[in-house]
């Protein structure tokens, strides 16, 4: 039971965005997406959220195929992907933001219940619950988007950058909480990110691209401790 | 005095009518970035099925929820057979943000001309039972009768069970997460292509509310709301587009700001004086009154 991607190829434009990847990622791990600007990695997100048509190829997720379906029903079979750059609605207020995860979802009282685990989790959101999330530091809105999805209940948590643009400080908590929660909920996640170093810290295991294509998939202390890629990837 | 009383009085029951008018604009904008020239056409049509309504049942009363279904199911079918489909094949393409709008015009056009062919070009008279004589407070009439108090009434009602939806609602919560950030929405599990198609309907409801209530104050042609689009887009730019306070507000102003000029001025620029209003407010507070100035991120 896994999500099994077996030689996915995506267009972006005119360009070949994703070429021939294939990978297995297993029920519960954390696995990390590695690769320098341009290499295929949000493209590679959008297209399993349902977000981009994919050209050729397969994918699924616990036996079934998740491609050409929309993003709306993905979320209800599970896939939730956050998307990058501190994916909140400015205009919305906190509470209103988290509300929008499980605005599809039958089950009010777990709604209810998953969003106190959220606000536990997050102290600083539930202090700012009335206040627009125009209002949020660039963590705290990306701590907003994560709880939204937190509350949308996925068993497959897709992460674009949770990192970009924040203080070194506020990405080590960023991760800290999504290391959390993938052990308490026993989630399987899917984590693009420049960021290699942290991402490697809480990854089971790390997947290079580049170029739309598969350089290597190791685990994340055989990665770290790889001078070639070292200094390749890590840039140190 | 109670000149400048009188003429706030006519003001505010016409701003009524451009209020539930932009309504159905700033509703059209918010949910598709539409400025939806159909909306006068799919009022006249609402109006016109609540005139025939009314001709077989005999209760004006009976005949407004009619025409307001009718706006909504007419707006709905509007969104889902023409411009959801445009907005997909013109996706991408330069004419991406036009092509809508032309086919609103588009729209418009056809419905009138609809309306021509099925109840002549001619005017027909959709009464209501309220009289549109002033009432009389001892021995002074006033210019607001009974019908003009029904078309406050009535936009007070249209705002407020929209503002209930809007801020109290799940389906108000989708409707603005849509209509601000449509990707956000969908990764949340909105299904924004429905939820789309549900605003133009409430649309629609707004403007056959304006077409049913204003009407009985004059007569019903197939032309006879054109002057209302003109309106309730100026109120709607005043009030910012995207707000539906605004929208409501933007529609008094005007027609407040319509009632002063008819009074202290003349009739023969009232029509001039919607533009002349619209561009102070604009070179004023070009965002609009309740328009943010940052604007959209994203």
């Amino acid at each position: 039971m896994t999500l099994q991607i077996e030689h996915l190829r995506v267009q972006h434009g005119a360009i070949t965005a994703i070429d021939d990847l294939s990978f297995t990622v297993n029920e519960g791990e954390l696995v990390t997406i590695i690769g320098s600007n341009g290499a295929g990695k949000t493209t590679l997100l959008r297209a399993l959220s349902g977000l981009l048509p994919v050209i050729s190829g397969s994918a699924s997720w616990l036996g079934q195929s998740i491609l050409r379906k929309r993003p709306e029903d993905l979320v209800r079979s599970g896939i939730v992907h956050v998307s990058e750059g501190k994916a909140v609605i400015p205009e919305l207020t906190v509470s209103e933001n988290l509300a929008l995860g499980g605005i599809w979802r039958k089950d009010r009282r777990d709604v209810a219940a998953a969003t106190s685990e959220v606000l536990e989790l997050f102290p600083r959101l539930a202090e700012r619950l009335k206040q627009g999330a125009d209002t949020l530091s660039g963590g705290e809105r990306q701590m907003l988007a994560i709880g939204r999805a937190i509350i949308s209940r996925p068993t497959l948590l897709l992460l674009d950058e949770p990192s970009l643009g924040l203080a070194p400080l506020v990405i080590d908590q960023i991760f800290a909480a999504i290391d959390a929660l993938r052990h308490r909920l026993g989630l399987t996640v899917v984590l693009v990110e420049q960021n290699a170093m942290s991402a490697l810290t809480i990854a089971d295991r790390g997947i290079i691209i580049n170029l739309g294509k598969l350089v290597t998939i190791n685990t994340s202390d055989q990665l770290l401790n790889d001078p070639a890629l070292r200094s390749a990837y890590l840039g140190y | 005095m109670k000149i400048f009383l009188d003429t706030i009085l006519v003001g505010l029951s016409g701003g009524a009518i451009y209020s539930l008018m932009s309504l159905a604009l700033v509703l059209v904008w918010r949910s598709t970035r539409v400025v939806n020239f159909a909306a006068a056409g799919q009022a006249i049509l609402s109006t016109y099925i609540g005139y025939e309504a009314m001709n077989r049942m005999h209760n004006y009363w009976l005949s407004l929820p009619i025409a307001v279904l009718a706006g909504a199911l007419i707006s709905a079918i509007v969104e889902a057979l023409i411009m959801r489909p445009l907005a997909k094949r013109s996706a991408g393409t330069p004419v991406e943000s036009i092509a809508p709008v032309i086919a609103t015009l588009g729209v418009l056009g056809g419905v009138r001309s609809l309306a021509g062919l099925i109840w002549g070009n001619t005017f027909v008279q959709y009464t209501s039972p309220l009289s549109s004589k002033g009432y009389t407070i001892g021995a002074t009439t006033i210019p607001f009768s009974p019908q003009n108090a029904a078309i406050v009434i009535g936009a007070l009602i249209v705002m407020a069970i929209f503002a209930t939806i809007f801020t109290f609602t799940r389906l108000g919560l989708a409707l603005r997460a849509a209509s601000f950030q449509p990707e956000i929405a969908r990764l949340s599990g909105v299904r924004v292509d429905r939820i789309r198609t549900i605003g133009w309907a409430f649309a629609g409801a707004a403007g056959a509310v304006a077409g049913a209530l204003v009407t009985p104050t004059a007569y019903l042609s197939p032309n006879s709301l054109d002057l209302l689009l003109v309106s309730g887009f100026v109120a709607a730019v005043i009030g910012g587009l995207e707000s539906l306070v605004g929208a409501v507000v933007g529609g008094l102003v005007l027609g407040v700001g319509f009632a002063f000029i008819l009074q202290y001025i003349g009739t023969s620029v009232t029509f001039s004086a919607a533009f002349i209003i619209l561009i102070i407010v604009l070179l004023i507070r070009p965002q609009g009154i309740f328009g943010r100035r940052s604007g959209r991120e994203a």
